[in-house]
């Protein structure tokens, strides 16, 4: 990444090259400040500060971030993403591995059709997955219960209470499976063929190979796929907000810690409170993402 | 980040030659029946939506899900979706291509020009910046959106396209794949001879660069696309107005009206939002069909190349 001096070779440094260069990033440098560095440096600020009946807007120090600490509706949201993540994420991330080692083995029929249509889910815009879904579970001319009455069984109800996480993690993985898929497929891709004629040479059957040299190939790019799928389990909004429509008695304003930071802001006028929650949030999730980074790292010097 | 920048730096263009591999296997009957089930699983909802669609509403209540009503009522509805309201659905259309188009092209040419820069010039202070670009990358929108809605109500563009398109220009994810990409894609050599020939730095790019950069271009520039088409949480934040809605948040408002309002109401709406999905899928589903030969040799390249 580094070698400055066999870049081009330069032995001088040229003025005219480094100025080129600050011109050519400052276009992305100036949006990135806009609209990533001064909403999070706004969000920190803002988290410290508290307005009271008397006194207006004072500076509170910690207190919000106490606040957030004992706070039972973001513990409970908190601790529901995070069984959402313990769970979905690794199903999804191993069928989305299972598809595209089978993608890949060369022993399927129209493999591009299966790598398209997979795939096609990741175009459908969050809120329409939604709806569909949503319609699908519902009572009014939902799918699963016509299925049920057409076999003749008692369908449980996918909105209620006890369900609504299965059904959100079977929107989010019926949406982002076929993007996975194509992560592990591209990494699969990338190895070099001399390797699997090596192998094959010394006997190694079909199963060896994909232990032996798929899955360490894959490793970066499941890390990478793991610490996105990471980041969007935190952050669930989209789903669990449309659904809310169709039920709102399951669905509480507090139902995902994202969920709360925005009903805090826009239905509670809690703006500062509501930052410090974002912060907190954006806290855990890198935290969570640094850790799993960390134990993947120091598993792989083991090897 | 640190593993992502790992996984994208090592080795160089070696998916070459493996077209014809080992096509010498038989195929496996299981393994394709094992993959048709997952087909079903990802088309049968979208099937479900184009029947549906395609219901007059007394048949969306009483027909079977999965296969087409009495009537093909699809046009009907199209007519009707496009028409309901004084023509708002084509508005949030025409809103939904605008901030995708602008947004999206903004964020690609920016991310390719910052990518260039940072893999073909050295200056101080690059590594420091790449490295805040990879922590960016793990700052999710959803995460900015609300302090973001603030900062813009404080300078006066909440409730205008500015609030939509300006936060739709960053892709710091973009930026890194077109650093890795411009690493590998433009030649140091090719560069240093045109400075030898005495050409100037913008013109290199315009006219060597940039070709070079354009399949990474692409990929930034479709994965851009989507974000922004699908783009639902901060649109819903900072528009008020429903003249200035994306598709995404003007089909929720439908939804929220049909499960409010009273059930006569309530029906025919449900079949103006499924239109109305069918129709806000479309022109990605084909954009993804036709740049598929991009979009999957940008991904190979870039993020996950290792």
């Amino acid at each position: 990444m580094t070698a400055p001096a066999a870049r081009g070779g330069l032995a001088r440094p040229f003025l005219r090259l480094r100025l080129a260069g600050y011109a050519f990033f400052l276009p992305f440098f100036v949006v990135f400040l806009v609209v990533v560095v001064a909403p999070l440096a706004y969000a920190i600020y803002l988290s410290f500060f508290q307005t009271r009946m008397i006194g207006g807007t004072v500076f509170a120090g910690l207190a919000n971030y106490t606040r957030v600490i004992g706070d039972a509706l973001f513990g409970a949201g908190l601790l529901r993403v995070a069984l959402f993540l313990a769970v979905q994420v690794p199903i999804m991330l191993l069928i989305a591995l299972g598809c595209a080692l089978a993608i890949d083995s060369g022993r399927l029929r129209w493999p591009s059709l299966f790598r398209i249509s997979i795939f096609m889910p990741y175009a459908v815009p969050a809120v329409v997955a939604a709806l569909m879904w949503g319609y699908m579970y519902g009572d009014q001319f939902g799918l699963v219960g016509q299925l049920s009455d057409a076999l003749g069984v008692t369908a449980p109800d996918l909105l209620s209470r006890s369900w609504m996480l299965t059904s959100i993690g079977n929107m989010v993985t019926w949406e982002y499976v076929g993007y996975n898929m194509i992560i592990l497929y591209a990494a699969l891709r990338a190895v070099p063929e001399e390797l699997y004629e090596a192998a094959e040479m010394d006997g190694a059957g079909a199963i060896r190979i994909a232990w032996s040299i798929k899955l360490p190939a894959l490793r970066p790019a499941l890390l990478v796929a793991t610490i996105f799928s990471i980041i969007g389990s935190f952050q669930l909004f989209n789903e669990p907000n449309i659904l809310q429509t169709l039920a709102p008695a399951v669905i509480t304003t507090s139902y995902t810690p994202n969920m709360y930071a925005y009903n805090l802001a826009f239905n509670g006028q809690q703006i500062n409170y509501s930052a410090a929650v974002a912060v907190v949030l954006g806290l855990v999730t890198v935290v969570v993402a640094y850790v799993v980074q960390i134990i993947t790292a120091r598993r792989e010097n083991a090897l | 980040m640190t593993a992502v920048a790992q996984a994208g730096r090592s080795t160089r263009g070696r998916a070459a030659h493996r077209s014809l591999k080992r096509t010498r296997r038989g195929k496996s009957l299981s393994l394709t029946v094992i993959m048709l089930v997952m087909f079903a699983y990802a088309v049968l909802p979208l099937f479900w939506l184009l029947a549906n669609a395609s219901k007059t509403s007394g048949d969306l209540f009483s027909t079977f899900g999965l296969w087409f009503g009495g009537e093909f009522n699809l046009f009907a509805n199209i007519d009707q979706t496009l028409s309901y309201n004084n023509g708002i659905f084509l508005r949030w259309f025409g809103n939904t291509v605008l901030y995708s188009v602008v947004g999206a092209g903004g964020a690609a040419l920016l991310a390719t020009v910052g990518g260039y820069a940072l893999a073909k010039y050295d200056f101080p202070g690059r590594k420091l910046l790449f490295a805040m670009v990879l922590g960016g990358i793990s700052i999710p929108g959803t995460a900015l959106a609300v302090p973001t809605y603030l900062l813009f109500s404080q300078v006066g563009i909440v409730d205008t396209p500015w609030a939509v398109l300006i936060p739709a220009l960053c892709s710091p994810f973009g930026l890194y794949l077109m650093r890795v990409y411009a690493a590998d894609a433009v030649p140091d050599s090719i560069l240093e001879s045109a400075r030898i020939d005495g050409a100037g730095e913008l013109r290199i790019f315009r006219t060597i660069a940039l070709r070079l950069l354009a399949p990474g271009f692409v990929t930034v520039l479709l994965f851009s696309l989507v974000a922004t088409w699908n783009n639902y949480f901060l649109p819903l934040i900072v528009l008020n107005t429903p003249d200035w809605f994306p598709l995404t948040v003007g089909l929720n408002q439908w939804n929220a009206q049909a499960n409010s309002g009273t059930s006569g109401a309530g029906d025919a709406t449900y079949s103006l939002i499924l239109t109305g999905s069918l129709l806000s899928i479309v022109p990605l589903i084909i954009a993804f069909l036709v740049l598929q030969r991009f979009w999957q040799s940008g991904l190979a390249t870039g993020s996950v190349k290792q």
